[in-house]
């Protein structure tokens, strides 16, 4: 049976989400920004969303999101997302509306907006990508960075005594009565997608259920920040980033009522 | 209910029954004195559960002005109110839909500063609320209402060329007329816009992509200079067109005026006795009163210079709109400022003696 | 016995060179181009063991930009 053949006859297994329009992403190659926003159209898709989307888009890597994704964006200035989000929540109540962060965004300068608007049980979802470092300005240290490692604004490897701890946001908001959903995820492999996925979809489903805020908190990859191959990054990150930010639900009171 | 409702009510109150009844959709805020009666009032009316009008506190005046971007971004009519520090704190965000072409209303119930300052009436965010106040090149529309019935008439007024141009319109008030109490006719009520009526007002909103339209991208980023430059020459004509269009004032006593005071807001009210109190003394005064600071009565104050012998700018503040004046005025007549600080209100007998002195 | 076969139709133009599919194949179907490269200058994914496809979509399924499309048909 030739390839063609296989093609002609067979099953389309596999194929981008519609919803991802053929725009070529900029994010740097192998970067998990990429596979995240793949998720989210293809839950959007299956939701059957499309056209009661609107999402907000950060300041970060993901400012563009609004390029790739065909729903209504707003682009947020740099870390209020959540604002824009509750407000459009309250103000269209059936509206699908989520938040597309990073670490910078959310857990820095963002921080109040992220736990008030959690806290508030405004129904929406933020999907937040944790890659540890500043992607768009150029690698420096993130409140997510870990200690000992080294980018632009830490070059000898981040300390306590000059830099603090890494900030663990999603276990705060598991501690955030507001919240229903709060979960740590990744994309490095065929396995975790398919968990990453689930996760989006639960998120999405419980914000339209009026159940409470979500977050969806992706451990990523910043290959070019980190200074390795998109292989060698997935593997850093299993054997340094996990063993501090711990994968799996922290917390998920959707299912109880 | 009836349409017309004669009351008794302090500025602030007003414009949160305004906004109730000009349909507004959301307001967003944080307490600041002087102006937590709006938020409080709005509290107390719950109109979520007549007109359906969103009222949330936020968690401070940063998150306020961008809960107001998101729903302006949605087509919604949205506002938020502070006082002069908290209005500081919203520069980022007033700058991001002026960028992004957002109706929205915001109200600066101004106090005197620098910095904390005092909580007392000042007209002293002159320059940040006419000359940008946050980064970029951009305008807002303001308003400068001198009594609490124009404190609910600006709110309808704000909404309407805030919509009319995708600009966010600004109400600016101070201490003085946000607390005072006067008799005050309440505007009929309006209906909220329906969804149907949002989509088909706004085709630009963030609605969702109801019958599958385009997707709607609200955003200030360009990263193309040249894109850039274009989106800042079309934004730029269109305060061409504000200026030309939308100026208001108020002209008193300027008929046989030998000179002219220019004053907005508290200051004019102020000015109005100082008129009566020179006028019983034999000196000619008339009242020009900017009621949209920007765009600024250019034209107007330029016809002035022509006609009396000198201008006053009374403001209460270290000379701001005065810089105004003089640009229009071009050298043609005598152009004096007067103004108290501190929280201070200049009382009318010191602006007849200011008068008599200067010219 | 039933078998399933595979194939992928990568997205040259749009691939990126990053090489994750190659690694996410448990059958080493997919490999990078050695000189040849695309418009952006990028060496990109293509098949090179066809024949082993059993089309379970690994690569396309870590692929951050969408480019692989996969089709399975089951043979006998």
């Amino acid at each position: 049976m030739t390839r063609e053949e296989i093609i002609e006859k067979g099953q389309v297994v596999y194929k981008k989400p519609a919803l991802l329009n053929d725009t070529p992403m900029h994010y740097c190659p192998g970067c998990s920004h990429g596979v995240v926003h793949k998720l989210v159209a293809e839950v959007i898709e299956e939701m059957g969303m499309t056209d009661k989307t609107v999402a907000i888009s950060p300041v970060g890597c993901a400012v563009f999101a609004y390029k790739y994704i065909d729903v209504d964006w707003q682009e947020a200035a740099h870390g209020r997302a959540p604002a824009l989000a509750s407000a459009v929540k309250r103000l269209w109540p059936d509206r699908l509306v989520f938040t597309y962060q990073g670490d910078g965004d959310l857990a820095c300068i963002g921080t109040a907006e992220t736990i008030h608007a959690l806290n508030r049980a405004e129904n929406i979802t933020i999907i937040f990508i944790n890659n540890a470092i500043y992607g768009m300005t150029g690698g420096q240290m993130a409140p997510t960075t870990l200690l000992g490692m080294k980018t632009a604004t830490c070059p000898y490897g981040r300390e306590v005594s000059l830099h603090g701890y890494p900030l663990k946001m999603t276990e705060i908001a598991a501690t955030l009565d507001g919240t229903c959903y709060v979960t740590r995820q990744s994309v490095h492999s065929v396995a975790a997608i398919n968990r990453a996925k689930k996760a989006i979809r639960k998120a999405f489903e419980y914000s339209m259920q009026g159940k409470g805020s979500n977050l969806v908190e992706i451990v990523s990859t910043c290959n070019s920040g980190w200074k390795m191959s998109p292989e060698k990054a997935n593997k850093w990150m299993e054997e340094n980033m996990f063993e501090f930010y711990h994968l799996g639900d922290l917390k998920d009171t959707g299912a109880v009522k | 209910m009836a349409d017309q409702e004669i009351t008794l009510m302090k500025g602030n109150e007003a414009i949160a029954h305004a906004a109730i009844r000009c349909g507004c959709d959301g307001y967003f805020g944080y307490p600041i004195t002087p102006q937590s009666e709006v938020l409080e009032t709005l509290a107390e009316q719950k109109p979520w559960e007549t007109t359906g009008m969103v009222v949330l506190q936020a968690e401070s005046e940063v998150s306020s002005i961008n809960m107001v971007y998101g729903g302006a971004s949605s087509g919604k009519k949205v506002m938020t109110s502070s006082s002069s520090p908290g209005v500081s704190l919203m520069q980022e965000g007033i700058s991001y839909m002026a960028g992004a072409e957002l109706p929205a209303l915001i109200v600066n119930v101004m106090r005197g500063g620098p910095g904390l300052g005092t909580i007392q009436p000042s007209q002293s965010d002159y320059f940040q609320a006419c000359k940008g106040g946050g980064h970029g090149d951009y305008h807002l529309i303001v308003l400068a209402p001198a009594s609490v019935q124009e404190m609910a008439d600006f709110v309808d007024l704000a909404f309407t060329l805030a919509f009319r141009y995708r600009n966010p319109a600004m109400i600016l008030a101070d201490g003085a007329i946000g607390q005072m109490m006067e008799k005050v006719v309440l505007p009929p009520f309006k209906p909220r816009r329906t969804e149907e009526e949002i989509i088909k007002e706004c085709p630009w909103a963030t609605t969702g992509r109801i019958g599958g339209r385009k997707p709607n991208i609200i955003t200030s980023l360009e990263l193309r200079s040249e894109e850039m430059e274009i989106i800042n020459l079309r934004i730029q004509a269109k305060y061409r067109e504000i200026e030309a269009k939308e100026v208001r004032y108020e002209e008193y006593m300027l008929d046989d005026a030998d000179y002219a005071i220019v004053a907005f807001g508290s200051a004019a009210r102020i000015a109005k006795k100082s008129i009566e109190i020179a006028r019983s003394q034999g000196i000619k005064v008339g009242l020009l009163r900017p009621i949209t600071l920007w765009p600024f009565p250019t034209e107007e104050v330029k016809s002035l210079a022509g006609r009396v012998n000198g201008i006053l700018s009374l403001e209460i503040n270290a000379g701001q709109m005065v810089e105004d004046i003089r640009l229009a005025v071009e050298g043609k007549v005598p152009v004096r400022h007067f103004g108290r600080l501190g929280g201070i209100i200049p009382d009318p007998d010191e602006v007849v003696e200011v008068l008599k002195s200067s010219f | 016995m039933a078998k399933m076969k595979g194939a992928t139709v990568v997205d040259t133009e749009r691939c990126k060179g990053c090489n994750l599919c190659v690694v996410a194949c448990p059958l080493d179907v997919l490999a990078l181009t050695g000189k040849e490269v695309n418009r952006k200058g990028y060496n990109f994914a293509h098949e090179v063991l066809a024949d082993t496809c059993t089309g379970c979509a690994s690569c396309a399924t870590v692929c951050p930009d969408g480019c692989i499309t996969v089709y399975r048909l089951k043979t006998e």
